[in-house]
């Protein structure tokens, strides 16, 4: 259950939460502004004093990535960072560049659908358990997985089992951004040709089939063009470029 | 920020504000003191200035700050060209010399690898550093940059790039502060303290 901020409607500003870290940019000499995806008050912006000095009681617990216990004090525009205690740093996915590349690329996903101090424990949830599924299994799959359940979170589900254009049956032959899903033979025009298997692994995936998808990987190049759709698609409704997803 | 000044100083103070780590506050107030001191030592600051710009370039070489062709690390004949230390950044070279341990070559790569940013490996000077690795028969090559996700993602990165040429690649250790308290360490300094540890 979401922690509701204890006592924050009677004027109280102090309130604890767990959340995932997404993002930490520098700020002044020593501090950090650092963007969480909490279980209870949404996305939440707020300034780690001191972060960047060796000594910091922070240390490396406000990295990007990790899972935290924090506690913060409400400010105007941003939040202070009282305390934080790791719940998981992730540390496996931190030896890697291929699983940071695919971690960073979920965390910004998530900093740009998440609204600030809108509370979204379904979104945090999801985050969390796929920043775990990846640092135990390190599979492109689970970025993707990722990409594709967001989506579907955000009210785009894929349209994967009828031609979004005339309702036809498979074989689906193209991807059709603006309508989410798939067209067939007969109504290719305009949309985005895909291999075989794309439809089929995608509709695994939301499905909830992504320990399948693990277990039993389809190859590289349907994989490459699936991760390639849910890009594409992540993009094509927030209108904003996914930086990292560049960078593999 | 409305501008509460009048022209020129409100000019001056948004200057200033440019710079890093100079917030709207410490601006005025440099902005007032720059006003009140005489003319001669504005002239000198702004001389000293535009002159440091003129004068000072990049090492050819390796990338760091430097008055001519090559840094001062560069020229220095009793430096180890074997053993490269490679940084994010020319500032990162002086805390490195600060230790007096390391007397090797530098290479600055002018920043680390920032997925979020859109800062990937292409805007680095990475060419560069596996150019020197093969013309100045560099065998050991330390990877310090900053131990954040930006430093590690670089360093991975060069890691990488670095196995098949069959040298020696190394990282600097993440350990405990010196002078710090071990209940505050953080887990992963903690966890990689713990595996870097060594016989006494
Ligand atoms: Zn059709
Ligand atoms: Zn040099």
């Amino acid at each position: 259950m979401p922690t509701a901020a204890p006592g924050s409607a009677r004027g109280q500003r102090l309130y604890r939460d767990r959340g995932v870290v997404l993002r930490s940019i520098k700020l002044g000499e020593a501090d950090r502004i650092v963007t969480l995806m909490s279980e209870g008050h949404g996305k939440v912006r707020a300034v780690a004093k001191g972060i960047r000095k060796t000594g910091s009681k922070f240390g490396g617990r406000l990295e990007p990535a990790t899972h935290v216990a924090f506690q913060c004090h409400r400010g105007r525009e941003l939040d202070v960072v009282t305390q934080v205690e790791t719940i998981d740093a992730h540390r496996a996915l931190r030896e890697h560049y291929g699983c940071l590349t695919h971690a960073v690329s979920m965390l910004e996903a998530v900093d740009q659908v998440a609204l600030e101090r809108e509370p979204d424990p379904a979104l945090y949830r999801m985050l969390e358990r796929a920043l775990r599924t990846l640092a135990e299994q390190p599979s492109p799959a689970v970025s993707t997985a990722f990409f594709w359940k967001l989506l579907s979170l955000e009210g785009f589900h894929p349209v994967v089992d009828q031609c979004t254009r005339c309702g036809g049956p498979a074989p689906f032959r193209a991807w059709d951004l603006r309508a989410g899903g798939v067209c067939c033979g007969a109504c290719v025009l305009g949309g985005r040709p895909m291999a075989p298997g794309t439809a089929e692994t995608i509709a695994r995936i939301v499905g909830g089939g992504l320990a399948g998808v693990l277990a039993d990987p389809p190859d590289d190049r349907v994989l490459g063009e699936v991760e390639r759709l849910a890009v594409a698609s992540l993009e094509f409704h927030s209108e904003r470029r996914l930086k990292s997803a560049s960078l593999r | 920020m409305a501008s509460v000044y009048e022209g020129p100083i409100q000019a001056l103070i948004d200057e200033l504000g440019r710079l890093p780590g100079v917030g709207p506050k410490s601006a005025q107030r440099i902005a007032f003191h720059l006003l009140k001191i005489p003319p001669e030592d504005v002239a000198r600051l702004a001389t000293t200035i535009v002159e440091a710009k003129r004068q000072v370039t990049w090492c050819r070489r390796c990338f760091n700050f430097a008055t001519g062709d090559l840094c001062t690390y560069c020229l220095d004949e009793r430096r180890d060209r074997t053993v490269c230390c490679v940084v994010e950044e020319a500032r990162d070279i002086v805390a490195v010399e600060r230790t007096h341990e390391f007397h090797g070559s530098y290479h600055v790569l002018q920043g680390a690898i920032a997925p979020i940013e859109g800062v990937g490996p292409e805007q680095l000077r990475i060419k560069e550093l596996l150019a020197r690795i093969g013309d100045e028969g560099i065998t050991e090559v330390i990877l310090a940059t900053n131990p954040n996700i930006e430093g590690e993602a670089t360093a991975m990165y060069l890691a990488r790039l670095c196995k098949p040429l069959e040298i020696r690649v190394t990282r600097l250790a993440s350990g405990l502060p010196v002078g710090g308290d071990l209940e505050y360490a953080d887990e992963i300094t903690l966890g990689r303290a713990l595996e870097g540890r060594r016989d006494l």
